[in-house]
């Protein structure tokens, strides 16, 4: 028998202020019925939204577990306030087939703190010219409906073809890594001023670009559903509204760290701001927070990239792409899009939650505070602050770009399935053993 | 200044001041007895993680002269996969007490690295850090075109400086635009599109594509060595085409101003982006850069070592 819990004097992300009473891992009122099992949490002065939904996450497990785990990066998802995470497939072996995605699944299950939805490779191994095992991944017990090669682009326009009519069988989508190779051999740094100064090998704007026009026009001929990865750059932007104007089938994210950061970072030589795609200018950092706020960009996805001190700690052109994301990209998303009046709540909650649950598919995630959905939710304290300490992360890696710096949003509770995850700001223990009874 | 790291770490007047101390430093070069006791018991690592025998025995003999002990550490390859780390080398050469580091390596920014971390403490010296920079190698030019061109001045006010070839891959290239431009001359750029960086707007250097256009106005023409690797990467067609048109020749050189200077930062490819007779020509200064190189390094390693220049007449 799980307990009860009323949450009293939040406000919803619409605006409105209601209290709720979640049971049996719904929620199922508005009222506290005062029974004595309760516990009772206060939100006054704070905001309730759907528990976050993120897109595109680097869990690391199967093979890479010294940078991350299943439940390591569920932990993290839980202080970020994220009640589904989606696991991209470049782990080793890499999520190619349903043995791995179940595999993948069973152990977000174990974890218990969110929803772990695998995300099946395009390609077997993610070469680039084969097909996965697509079928049997969709019908696996992991249900998948996002594929992609994320970290590779499908280059190859004749299997980005094939893979988009593929899916369509189970209504998937592809979620496009989009990178021309060709472009980018050796690419360190966004190209332009900076990298030209710095002497790092540019990764040019067009290389990104480029691929997401011919995915959009594919996409219209095959009449498929596509979802571009990490937008960065303004052109980028110009193309998807052009073929969302044209009543193609596209949707596209933006990381936090894209709305924020820029490639002059990168004069610091430190490896902490090498990602890709790459942090490019001010002038795209603008037109990305446009294109969010119009909706032109659907979604926020964290890319959360955790890898090793040493895959860091070295030079910039040794060092691995990536950085972390999931307990930063709530108060990024408020510094960059709430604070500036890009965004409200609404907004923030339709962007990280409602949309991406649609995209994914994922029915039980991004609800709107009905009785009977389940109790997913996030509580933020929107006028609180704190300091980033990559010493004080949850998930096993501290390449966090934000490292010292005070942000807006201190989440303080997180709900899953309806039993808390994160409670005063401090992670639960135990809580995937109550989330399974 | 503790660092060198690129030339942006150099004021004007620091910039001048190293020139100054080199002048003043070449009068030990000169003299029977070539040393000085200025730098005795210090510790100075030669770390070249890349090959380079001219600028390795450039800094070490420069080093010697001023009574240092030079320690020589060669690693060829420096990624983690490869071997042992940046971080743990640096913490190596911190652990035998390195008062500072030349650094020559194939990544750029690896002496950012070196510096900014916390590995070691030492004073860290760029002596070529892939594509980025090659302070010292400018600041040698700086002062053979000061030497050459600019009797009676101490900076290069006037002065008209061509920087024909691979400007795109060249560290050579980066810091003499930087270092030029801030003592006073008019730099131009000059190469194929195609070896050109993105973003070249925005350096203190006028573009042109056209190499035979700028010749009759310079006062000075620095060759950039073409590397090998590139014939393969579509910069150009062929060597043959790429000499055609940005190779300096005789037929060149006879378009150039009077008094001009020719000048290489080596290793020469003869017959590629210069032809031999032009090489070893009365115009061509490319063998007193070698001999000013170190000169010039024993006033990098006075002043970043002593936090001080020698004014000029000081040794005299």
């Amino acid at each position: 028998m799980s307990k009860n819990y009323f949450i009293s004097g939040g406000t919803l992300d619409d605006g409105s202020k209601k209290d709720l009473f979640i049971s049996e891992g719904k929620i199922s009122g508005f009222e506290n019925p005062t029974n004595s099992g309760t516990e009772v949490i206060d939100a006054s002065g704070k905001i309730i939204l759907p528990g976050l939904v993120d897109l595109h996450t680097h869990l690391r497990e199967p093979g890479k577990e010294d940078s991350e785990t299943v439940l390591s990066a569920s932990r993290a998802g839980a202080k970020g306030g994220f009640t589904a995470l989606s696991a991209m497939p470049n782990t080793s072996p890499v999520a190619d087939t349903a043995g791995v995605v179940e595999q993948v699944f069973r152990l977000g299950i174990e974890a218990g703190l969110c929803d772990v939805f695998p995300i099946g490779a395009v390609t077997n191994n993610l070469g680039g010219s084969e097909l996965s095992e697509i079928g049997a991944m969709a019908d696996s017990a992991a249900r998948v409906r996002i594929f992609s090669d994320d970290g590779h682009c499908v280059s190859n326009p004749a299997v980005m073809r094939r893979a988009l009519e593929y899916v369509k069988k189970f209504d998937g989508v592809i979620a496009q890594h989009a990178q021309d190779p060709d472009l980018t051999v050796n690419a360190q740094m966004n190209e332009g001023i900076i990298s030209s100064v710095l002497g790092l090998k540019g990764w040019p704007a067009v290389a990104e670009e480029a691929i997401i026009a011919r995915d959009v026009l594919l996409t219209d001929h095959v009449q498929s559903r596509l979802h571009v990865c990490h937008v960065t750059t303004a052109g980028g932007v110009e193309i998807i509204r052009w073929a969302k104007a044209r009543g193609i089938n596209v949707t596209a994210e933006v990381t936090p760290h894209h709305l924020l950061l820029t490639d002059e970072l990168a004069a610091s030589y430190d490896p902490v701001y090498k990602v890709n795609p790459p942090l490019r200018t001010e002038k795209d950092v603008h037109a990305l927070r446009e294109a969010l706020a119009e909706g032109i960009i659907d979604i926020v996805a964290t890319d959360h990239a955790p890898h090793p001190a040493e895959s860091k700690e070295c030079e910039w052109q040794e060092a691995a792409f990536g950085m972390l994301g999931l307990e930063t990209a709530l108060s990024i998303v408020a510094l960059t899009m709430v604070e500036t009046k890009l965004l409200d709540w609404k907004g923030v909650a339709e962007r990280f939650s409602r949309t991406p649950a649609r995209i994914g598919r994922y029915s039980l995630q991004g609800g709107h505070f009905k009785v009977g959905e389940m109790g997913n939710l996030t509580v933020i304290d929107p006028r609180a602050s704190w300091r980033v300490d990559r010493d004080l992360v949850a998930s096993r890696s501290r390449n966090t770009p934000f490292h010292g710096m005070e942000l807006p949003g201190v989440i303080s509770e997180t709900f899953f399935n309806g039993v808390p995850t994160l409670q005063k700001a401090a992670l639960v223990p135990y809580a995937n053993v109550d989330g399974r009874s | 200044m503790k660092h060198l790291l690129s030339i942006n770490d150099l004021n004007q007047s620091e910039a001048i001041s190293i020139l100054d101390t080199a002048v003043e430093l070449a009068r030990v070069s000169d003299a029977p007895m070539k040393k000085l006791p200025t730098l005795r018991g210090r510790t100075i690592v030669n770390l070249f993680a890349e090959d380079s025998t001219r600028t390795r025995i450039s800094f070490e003999a420069a080093a010697k002269r001023l009574s240092a002990d030079v320690i020589n550490f060669s690693s060829k390859g420096s990624s983690v996969s490869k071997g042992e780390s940046l971080k743990d080398t640096a913490q190596t050469l911190q652990a035998m007490g390195a008062d500072a580091v030349i650094i020559r390596h194939q990544a750029s920014g690896a002496p950012h690295r070196l510096a900014s971390s916390q590995w070691m403490s030492g004073t860290v010296i760029n002596a070529g850090d892939g594509t980025h920079e090659h302070p010292s190698q400018a600041l040698l030019d700086a002062y053979t075109l000061r030497k050459h061109l600019m009797q009676g001045s101490n900076n290069l006010q006037g002065l008209h400086v061509a920087i024909v070839g691979d400007i795109l891959h060249s560290r050579v290239a980066r810091s003499n635009v930087l270092l030029l431009s801030k003592l006073g001359a008019t730099v131009t750029v000059v190469a194929p599109p195609t070896l050109l960086p993105v973003g070249i707007q925005s350096w203190p250097a006028k573009v042109s594509y056209d190499f035979d256009d700028v010749i009759p106005q310079a006062d000075a023409i620095m060759m950039l060595r073409v590397q090998s690797e590139r014939m393969n990467e579509l910069f150009f067609p062929n060597a043959r085409e790429y000499s055609r048109y940005f190779g300096l020749n005789t037929d060149r050189v006879k378009r150039m101003k009077k008094d001009s200077i020719i000048m290489h930062p080596g290793p020469m490819n003869r017959g590629l982006e210069i032809t031999a007779d032009v090489a070893d020509s009365a115009r061509s200064v490319i063998v007193e850069q070698v001999s000013n190189g170190v000169s010039v390094r024993m006033a990098i390693l006075y002043t970043l070592l002593t936090g001080e220049g020698i004014e000029s007449g000081a040794l005299a």
